[in-house]
């Protein structure tokens, strides 16, 4: 049969004329045997290319999504490309300084990428037995995070967010303070935005240039104008440049995503328009295998130097933490960094919420030898308390505050203390951890000794009593 | 053990992990195929006249229609012998540290390497004898394959004959011709030191056993308030974050069965290293050596296929069955069924199946019940004794339990441990609800309990339990009226459930006592507590004040007695208790 042939005699073959166009997807009939996620070329009438990729092969016909938009297409005059092979961006260490769209092309006015390395931009599954378990503590400088939610090195830990929320001030802020302390190893930062506004991104670019480490960042943009599937692209192209900056130059490379909400919102519509049968809120099936393969490219692997680190922001639809995204993004990420709206509205900045907020890789980061020996027990008190703070101002709220015990007349001043003096500090203030850990003990000592109950008796006489 | 591969058909359409196939002349439902020129690996899962449906159990990038699809001639099946314990698998049963000399730190596609290492000798000690009649699950002999597990060489299930000839002691590998057996119909048989099991049949057995034995987790607030039976069925739900992981590795650590099987399906990648790192530094407190020497690990983390996570779960439940055979308890803990659940949801809409709630199949309820149905206290066909436990996370999608894996998963379990985000914001692990959670084994086991600690542990329990129901209707009128309108025998049951909870349901998994509670230990610490309640509520009655009581010195021990009394020596537990009740003799003296 001649359709078994080798396939890449074909691939250079055009077709002219497509069969439907609908949203970002267009369908192609009676064309050689075409391969699944097989990067295609749509030519349109004036003769530009567009890039895109095929989601369904058969027999009959081929399906494939345009990153550029299918705006413009004709029916007769688009011609269609297939390349024999999946998607690959050209890498190299080079990108670091420089401004890219969703693709991996430079948009800063600067030459085309020039490397021998092409990647695949899908990257593979890490063999589990090759990871290295995350344990170096990334001191951010911000107290409720080192302190109480800490970042460890090649972790992924989102931002929940909402809008109208200090998150991108935070990430710029962590971007700009995190560091290994006693080490001196290169780093870089890759930046990805997926439909988010012009002056974000300017906002970024600004904090990293008046820091001065932008020739250490790389900026993938696909803005809130760019067309929609842009962004399904775009933090897959970010990530593999992580990739390669990590376990090929040996960097710790930090990577931000922003804003999830927005990548997950593509993918529906990519879903919807082929009529797939949608589980919750119309969100595909597969977001949470779709989320998983960008999130799980975060890690260490032994005997390799670097590490990626990611920090994924994702605005919460109407504030709500149980939607699809935030959802299902918790359930992958190693923690998250909640921010709520009834702090922000009180002025304290960051806006974290204590107890929602969670690092799981921070019990192995902290204590003797890493943070300091009494770090353990005191996040677990602090957490203790201001869980039982909560507890008293709903009390509180129902039959005033007269009427209260004086002991939990104490934990609402504690409540008090830790919310404006622990948690809250200016966004270019950088924190040492035992100033953090300092603080901690000083917001604990409007509570009597004997409410500390996950403390032991030589912490208390060593930090409690000073 | 020279499979029968031969083509099929060719690929007809690509839809991610889901492949339609055309030109099917002969195969069979469940066979293992392979697909295109790098030979993934799939499973063929629906045939219909000359087509049939294929899910690949790797990355289907670049697959095109023609491309040739290859049969096994065999069901999709784990190999079973020595050299599975200490190993990390995927989900279909491929060593992934082997694996990685192969292909370094990814995961590449179209690697076919053996289950069971072929070079790897074993030293085998036969039990029978030439010429003995044999009968399928019988013993033939043993392998030490670690110091904890004695590995026994088992006929086949369905396999019945005369031994013809029997190797004498000696080390073979896993291919070695062990044994000759003659069948009834005159035909010869060889056996291994493995054989093949289908992952989807369940394995035979002879009868189904009362469960009366619990399944001792050291883990206080499972064991003393909702222990499992072993080859009992358990459900814990909780949304991210309530600690349905840290939950199922403690209970991988430190329950008494003889095998572990982990299965992390559909989770994270940086989960199973803090297992491969931490488990082989821990030390079972049984036989005193590494953990990781009773431990089988599946992973298919949620980067990994899709497909492939559907069929981890069966993989590791056949694993448990086959040494369940050998007469052992095995336990298998699988983090998450939610994952699995989802799996076949995303598999039904690729061949557009018709969907029921939320997008997820009609068959959901019953898969779910076969998965769960392979669990039991059974008599081998060897007349031995062994059972599986199958221990089940669920992630309800914002934690919210009236979701379909949630309330199918219900029908199927007879112990439920609810995870509760109030408690884990507070840092209150294992953040296990005592107001949701339900173990109908309790009425089987008591005796059990009975018997090893004496007759008042029943009692003890039921009071805490009614103690800890009373808690809430009271805290609801605290909500309202704050607590000092209540009165002093009120504030007090108050107090006993606060100390309850902090001094004995709270446990940490990083205190090196406290990750582990006896039997002994926790029923000791029941009891102070009780006695408590019980001798502080008479004081009340009598006079005394809230105030007195909570000020007692001994208060303190008793709060912080978790962390100061060693396992292995419970005296200071009798000290303690004996100073209770002194104080508590004194207190009352004054309010005669």
């Amino acid at each position: 049969m001649s359709e078994t042939k080798d396939k890449s005699l074909l691939s250079g073959r055009e077709y002219i004329g497509v069969d439907k166009i609908e949203g970002a997807l267009v369908f192609v009939s009676k064309t050689h045997p075409v391969g699944y996620r097989e990067l295609i070329e749509c030519i349109d009438r004036e003769g530009n290319p567009r890039l895109g990729i095929v989601l369904e092969s058969s027999t009959n016909f081929v399906v494939a999504q345009i990153f550029e938009g299918t705006s413009g297409l004709t029916l007769p005059g688009t011609r269609i490309r297939f390349s024999g092979k999946p998607l690959m961006i050209s890498i190299s260490k080079d990108m670091l300084g420089r401004v890219f769209n969703g693709l991996g092309q430079p948009i800063d006015g600067g030459p085309a990428q020039r490397s021998d390395i092409e990647l695949n931009v899908n990257g593979m599954a890490i063999n589990p037995t090759a990871r290295e378990y995350p344990r170096d503590f990334i001191q951010t400088g911000i107290s409720v995070i080192d302190g109480m939610n800490t970042l460890i090195r090649g972790q992924k830990l989102p931002i929940f967010s909402g809008n109208g929320l200090p998150h991108n001030e935070l990430a710029a802020q962590i971007a700009r303070q995190a560091k290994i302390r006693g080490t001196n190893t290169e780093f870089a930062v890759v930046f990805a935005a997926m439909g988010v506004k012009h002056d974000i991104a300017q906002f970024f670019i600004r904090s990293f240039e008046e820091s001065g480490v932008l020739e250490n960042v790389a900026l993938f943009l696909s803005l809130a104008d760019d067309p929609s599937i842009e962004r399904l692209i775009t933090p897959r192209t970010a990530l593999t440049l992580a990739e390669y900056l990590a376990f090929h130059e040996d960097m710790h490379v930090l990577v931000i995503l922003t804003d999830m909400t927005n990548y997950c919102e593509s993918l529906r519509e990519i879903s919807t328009i082929r009529g797939e049968i949608p589980s919750r809120k119309g969100y595909p099936g597969y977001l949470y295998s779709d989320l998983a393969e960008l999130y799980e490219r975060s890690g260490m692997i032994k005997g390799y130097q670097g590490s990626i680190t990611l920090l994924p922001i994702l605005t919460m639809p109407n504030d709500d933490i149980s939607h699809p995204v935030p959802d299902l993004t918790g359930y992958i990420t190693e923690g998250q960094i909640v921010f709520e709206r009834e702090m922000d509205g009180r002025g304290i900045y960051p806006p974290i919420a204590g107890l929602p907020s969670l690092s799981r890789l921070m019990k192995d980061g902290i204590g003797e030898g890493m943070t300091r020996d009494d770090h353990p027990h005191l996040a677990s008190q602090l957490f203790a308390a201001y869980s039982y703070v909560k507890d008293v101002r709903n009390l509180a709220s129902v039959i005033g505050e007269e009427e209260l015990t004086p002991l939990d007349h104490n934990y609402l001043e504690f409540g008090k203390e830790f919310e404006q003096r622990f948690v809250s500090q200016l966004k270019d203030e950088e924190r040492s951890i035992e100033q953090t850990l300092d603080l901690g003990w000083e917001v604990l000592r409007t509570l009597p000794v004997e409410e500390l109950h996950r403390i032991t008796d030589e912490e208390i006489e060593k930090y409690y009593g000073r | 053990m020279i499979m029968n591969e031969r083509i099929i058909g060719q690929v007809k359409r690509i839809n991610g992990p889901v492949i339609e196939v055309m030109g099917i002349t002969d195969a069979e439902m469940f066979e293992l195929v392979w697909v295109g020129r790098e030979h993934l690996i799939g499973e063929l899962i629906k045939l219909d006249k000359d087509s049939a449906v294929i899910q690949v159990y790797e990355d289907t990038t670049g697959i095109a229609p023609y491309d040739p699809v290859y049969g096994a001639g065999m069901q999709l099946s784990v190999e079973l012998g020595p050299g599975m314990v200490g190993t990390i698998y995927d989900g279909i049963q491929r060593p992934l540290e082997t694996i990685r000399e192969i292909s370094d730190i990814y995961i590449q596609r179209g690697i076919s390497v053996p289950s069971l290492n072929r070079g790897k000798k074993w030293h085998f000690v036969p039990t029978v004898k030439e010429g003995d009649t044999v009968f399928g699950g019988m013993v033939l002999g043993t392998v030490r394959e670690t110091e904890n597990v004695l590995h026994k060489i088992l006929v086949p299930p369905k396999d019945h004959g005369i031994l013809e000839s029997l190797v004498s002691e000696g080390d073979y590998t896993v291919e070695d011709v062990i044994a000759v057996l003659r069948m009834k119909d005159s035909q010869q048989k060889t056996l291994f030191l493995m054989q093949r099991w289908p992952i989807r049949v369940q394995r035979p057995t002879k009868k189904r056993l009362a469960m009366d034995i619990p399944l001792i987790t050291g883990q206080r607030v499972i064991d003393t308030l909702f222990p499992v039976a072993k080859g009992g069925t358990v459900c814990i739900p909780g949304g991210f974050g309530t600690g349905k992981t840290m939950t199922q590795q403690a209970l991988a650590k430190w329950c008494d069965a003889d095998i572990i099987i982990y299965i992390g399906c559909g989770e994270r990648g940086n989960e199973i290293t803090d297992v491969l790192t931490e488990f082989p530094k821990l030390v079972d407190p049984r036989s005193g050596r590494s953990l990781m020497e009773r431990t089988i690990l599946i992973a298919n983390t949620s980067n990994m296929p899709v497909s492939a996570r559907e069929a981890s779960i069966y993989t590791g439940i056949t694993m448990a069955e086959y040494f369940r055979d050998q007469g052992y308890h095995v336990a298998v803990m699988a983090d998450s069924t939610s994952r699995w659940a989802e799996a076949l949801r995303e598999l039904s809409g690729r061949m557009e199946e018709m969907p029921a709630e939320e997008g997820f199949p009609a068959y959901l309820p019953t898969r779910v019940a076969e998965f769960y149905e392979r669990a039991g206290s059974m008599e081998t066909l060897s007349s031995d004794q062994g059972s599986v436990t199958i221990i089940g996370a669920v992630s309800p999608p914002g934690g919210d339990f009236s979701e379909p894996v949630t309330q199918h998963t219900k029908r199927f379990i007879r112990c439920f441990w609810a995870l509760d985000r109030n408690l884990a914001n507070a840092r209150h692990y294992p953040a296990i609800s005592w107001l949701e959670s339900y173990s109908e084994y309790l009425g089987d086991i008591e005796s059990w309990w009975s018997e090893q600690v004496g007759q008042e542990w029943l009692a003890d329990r039921t009071e805490i339990m009614e103690l800890l129901h009373k808690e809430v209707r009271l805290q609801q009128v605290v909500k309202l009226v704050g607590p000092d309108a209540l009165p002093d025998s009120q504030r007090f049951v108050l107090e006993v459930c606060t100390l309850f909870k902090n001094a004995f349901l709270q446990q940490n998994a990083y205190d090196k006592i406290d990750t582990f509670s006896t039997i002994q230990k926790q029923a000791k610490m029941l009891h102070i507590i009780v006695t408590y309640s019980r001798r502080g509520s008479e004081a009340i009655r009598k006079g005394a004040t809230l105030i007195k009581l909570r000020k007692m010195k001994v208060y303190q021990d008793i709060a912080k007695m978790k962390f100061t009394i060693h396992n292995e020596d419970l005296s200071g537990l009798d000290k303690i208790e004996a100073r209770l009740e002194r104080s508590m003799d004194q207190l009352e003296a004054l309010h005669v």
